[in-house]
């Protein structure tokens, strides 16, 4: 028993902390219909902060507190003037796109500044412990805990008992009549901005403190959890959320306790699609309600798209075929190859994220399955590559559109949110399902790109391959795109509640692009795996998924031209600044952020 | 004459408020019947619920002999009821051809081979490969868009290949009934298709409705012009707070004494108005 009280007490603890992350979350949610993204990277930014003045002012714990409180306030603020305000009028998930942007952009910054190296944040408080059953509990806890609820009762006074706090919650149920009544709606979500960041970042402080471990990775974590315990609770639901972040720490604590700890994550995104699925909008929603707004989750602005010549095209793929030709450039072969292998994952995303308007942010899961499937099949069943490389598109579409499947129904945010979830399901199942994946062992001597005998081992007939393969998809999704499936998909797109209205199936036609989707992605991973020559769990992690969207957004959502341009300019593009890997990921960000404020449409247009 | 769609007891709820109380429909074949009612009478609520958008709590809705209460919209669509939206639901970014087209979709043969478990990847392939049984219905189809939207005079017709986003509202509006007209509905729903029409306008979408009256189309309208009920209609059902306050011949409706409450809240000043 006593075991079980310290496990309880421990996933109080934990969920505690991500409360902290969610109640900044909910509070955002709440005022403007928007995920902050960024929520995390500010909570990393807090932490950082703090480390640095307890390093370098060794100033004491509340001075430290203050100054990481005011600092992130203050970034709070920046991000709704850069992320928010200017996307007034754009597409819902417009500002969602933003926020990405931003944090992308906070999170390398910080790798820059600090180095992707874990750094140590000791507590300065008493070591003192208290035992509880067959555990302790210590000053720290106990100052996490005073945090969130203090937090939670300034809060709620806030938004109940001040003038500032009532157009909060105005603004919350209806930004138009707020603003009519003389609310000054920027200010509103300024003030809510600063709030919400400024709990982050000192959440941040407290969880640094707490694991006495600190690194750039820890926002993206913290966004995660703090989503998937806004999910539990209801998107925008402040009581909601410290609920659903208890429940997740408890769920993930017992779940530790029975499987591992590396089982933790999976704990958390199970519950994720769990409630998804079966409660989209929270455990205290009633379950009939409608969802609390009809939001249409494209990312499509109204354009003309460039009309490409059809000689221009061919002239294109004449030069890409040529460069081989080119003496002594196998550096740039090389380049363009993995171009070709990230423009078959932008064509399958741009199908799914433009043409169907299902914002994936998962869509790098699809490469590790098509890769994994390809090496093991490869390996595992001594299948010949010819074999396994298309075996694994099938695979990969079979398995993406089951993994999707449950969520159909979901529109939107929460599209996004679940295939976010399930890109970190299948990187867990691969890392835990060691007898199938072997683990974070990895896949290793993979074999190389072979047909019969002949191997295709050196940079040009890697290249051509990559190209012709790539330029074999691209043609059948754009006679996919001219048939009456590609109607559809725009129709769903555009309008689901008309397209059910005029007889389409929404499940039918979402799995029919999901499938086409997953096949091209599949045979992308399936061709990287047996190039790297070994593959692991995070060979393909959410960054690439979010450097696939940003090609798709510069290429123009739907566009298939658009797409392979997108990969090209961002792949071979940072090349081109030699030495600066690390910049790689801030250059995406800025893309982003710039492409969502200036040129929504992207280079091509929409389609 | 039989009837096509009935509906006994009908009710929906929203928390405490009964946005439809206990309502009885019949409509028969070939029968143009309108609802009428001041605004939140739970008009358009009852359409959603007849097509399929909204589930309702009570009663039970027949249509062709099926009972289709809660049935998925797109399975009731494919029973041939076809719907327009009150405030325009286009497919914005999509063509003036490609949203009538899309109207068409469930009578999609060729490129939808019945096998059973199958069906979308077959689907998928007749997509890709368009053997000459998809192209010649994807031809025959694009050549009933034309004479769709010939019905709507020189409206549409040139502007086939402009997204939907560009038209006019009173455009968009005729965009959606040519949409539902592309389904051949047995049963067409038009939920206040004049909304936001000038005069003119208005007396040019009477006409069209009118021909489709004539040409034997089932009719539901929701509509607030009261003129183009009168003509059209025959048979009226006036709507409020939820329940039904009058049914029968336009004209008899037009002078039920509740009727005109309903509209003005006073007697007098009811009849001055109507």
């Amino acid at each position: 028993m006593g075991s079980w009280l310290d496990y309880t007490i421990n996933g109080l603890i934990i969920g505690n902390i991500y409360a902290l992350v969610a109640v900044g979350l909910a509070l955002i949610f709440g005022v403007s219909n928007l995920i902050n993204f960024a929520q995390g990277s500010v909570y990393a930014v807090g932490a950082y902060i703090g480390w640095t003045c307890f390093t370098y002012l060794h100033t004491p714990l509340a001075v430290t507190a203050l100054i990481v409180v005011v600092a992130c306030a203050g970034l709070g603020v920046a991000i709704e003037r850069i992320g928010l305000r200017p996307l007034a009028g754009a597409a819902r998930i417009a500002p969602l796109l933003a926020t990405i942007g931003i944090s992308l952009v906070l999170d390398q910054l910080l790798q820059i500044v600090f180095t992707p190296d874990p750094r140590a944040l000791t507590s300065p408080l008493p070591n003192w412990r208290i035992s509880v059953g067959g555990g302790t509990i210590g000053a720290l806890d106990l100052l996490i805990a005073a945090t969130g609820i203090v937090s939670a009762a300034v809060l709620y006074g806030f938004l109940r008992f001040t003038k500032l706090g009532w157009a909060v919650r105005a603004t919350a149920q209806d930004r138009d009549a707020a603003r009519q009544m003389g609310v000054n709606t920027d200010a509103v979500n300024m003030t809510v901005f600063a709030i919400a960041s400024a709990l982050g970042g000192l959440s941040g402080l407290l969880v640094g403190m707490y694991f006495n471990h600190i690194d750039p990775a820890m926002g993206f974590q913290a966004t995660l959890k703090g989503v998937v315990a806004q999910v539990i609770g209801g998107m925008g639901n402040v009581p909601g959320a410290i609920f659903g972040s208890l429940l997740l720490g408890l769920t993930e604590s017992y779940g530790v306790a029975i499987f591992g700890s590396s089982y933790r994550n999976l704990f958390s995104f199970a519950l994720l699609l769990l409630i998804l699925v079966l409660r989209p909008n929270g455990l205290f929603a009633s379950a009939r309600s409608t969802p609390p707004e009809p939001m249409t989750g494209s990312f499509v602005t109204p354009n003309r798209p460039v009309r490409v010549p059809r000689w221009a095209i061919v002239a294109a793929v004449v030069i890409a075929a040529a460069v081989p030709l080119i003496p002594a450039i196998p550096y740039v072969l090389q380049v363009l190859t993995n171009a070709w292998l990230f423009a078959m994952l932008a064509i399958s995303l741009t199908l799914v994220a433009g043409t169907l308007g299902q914002i994936s942010l998962g869509h790098a899961s699809l490469l590790l399955i098509g890769a994994y499937a390809s090496a093991l099949f490869a390996l595992d069943s001594h299948w010949p590559v010819w074999a396994s490389i298309p075996a694994a598109g099938i695979v990969t579409a079979l398995l993406g559109t089951a993994l999707i499947a449950p969520s159909f129904r979901l529109r939107s945010h929460y599209v996004s949110i679940a295939t976010l979830g399930i890109g970190e399901i299948v990187g867990l199942v691969i890392l835990n399902w060691e007898s199938l994946t072997r683990g974070p062992m990895g896949v290793t001597n993979i074999p190389p790109l072979q047909v019969g005998n002949i191997e295709l081992d050196n940079p040009r007939a890697a290249y051509w391959i990559t190209l012709g393969i790539l330029v074999l998809l691209a043609m059948m999704q754009t006679r996919l795109l001219r048939s009456h499936l590609g109607r559809i998909f725009r129709a769903i797109r555009d309008d689901d509640v008309a397209a059910r209205a005029h007889g389409i199936s929404l499940g039918r036609y979402k799995a029919i692009a999901f499938a086409f989707g997953g096949f091209a992605a599949g045979i992308s991973g399936g061709i990287a795996a047996h190039q790297y020559s070994y593959i692991n769990n995070e060979t393909f992690t959410s960054t690439v998924s979010i450097s696939a969207l940003t090609m798709v957004i510069l290429g123009g959502m739907g566009n298939v031209l658009g797409a392979i341009l997108g990969a090209v300019a961002l792949t071979a593009l940072p090349e081109m600044f030699r030495g600066t890997a690390e910049y790689r990921m801030l250059i995406y960000g800025v893309a982003l952020l710039l492409l969502v404020r200036f040129r929504p449409q992207g280079i091509l247009g929409t389609t | 004459m039989t009837d096509l769609l009935e509906c006994r007891a009908v009710t929906r709820r929203f928390g405490g408020v009964i946005a439809v109380k206990p309502i009885d429909l019949t409509l028969r074949e070939g029968e143009f019947l309108s609802i009428i009612g001041p605004n939140g009478a739970g008009k358009t609520t009852l359409f959603n619920l007849i097509s399929g958008h909204d589930v309702p709590d009570d009663g039970t809705i027949v249509l062709e002999g099926v009972a289709i209460a809660g049935r998925a919209p797109e399975r009731i669509a494919a029973m041939g009821l076809a719907r327009t939206f009150q405030h325009g639901r286009v497919f914005a970014n999509m063509s003036v051809r490609d949203n009538i087209l899309v109207g068409a979709h469930h009578r999609l043969r060729a490129v939808k081979p019945r096998l059973p478990g199958l069906g979308a990847l077959a689907e998928l392939a007749m997509a890709l490969i368009r053997p000459p049984a998809v192209a010649a219905e994807e031809a025959a189809l694009n050549h009933e868009v034309l004479e769709i939207a010939a019905l709507f005079g020189d409206r549409l017709t040139p502007r086939l290949d402009q997204p939907a986003h560009s038209l006019s509202y009173a455009n968009r509006r005729r965009v959606e009934i040519a949409r539902a007209l592309a389904l051949r509905p047995r049963l067409l729903l038009l939920d206040e298709p004049t909304a936001g029409m000038n005069e003119t306008e208005t007396a040019e979408m009477q006409s069209i409705i009118g021909g489709l009256k004539a040409r034997g189309q089932t009719i539901l309208l929701i509509e607030h012009k009261l003129d183009l009920v009168m003509r059209l209609s025959d048979r009226v059902i006036a709507m409020d707070d939820g329940a039904k306050i009058a049914e029968g011949p336009p004209h008899t409706v037009r002078q039920s004494p509740a009727v005109i409450e309903a509209y003005l809240g006073h007697r007098a000043m009811g009849e001055a108005a109507l």
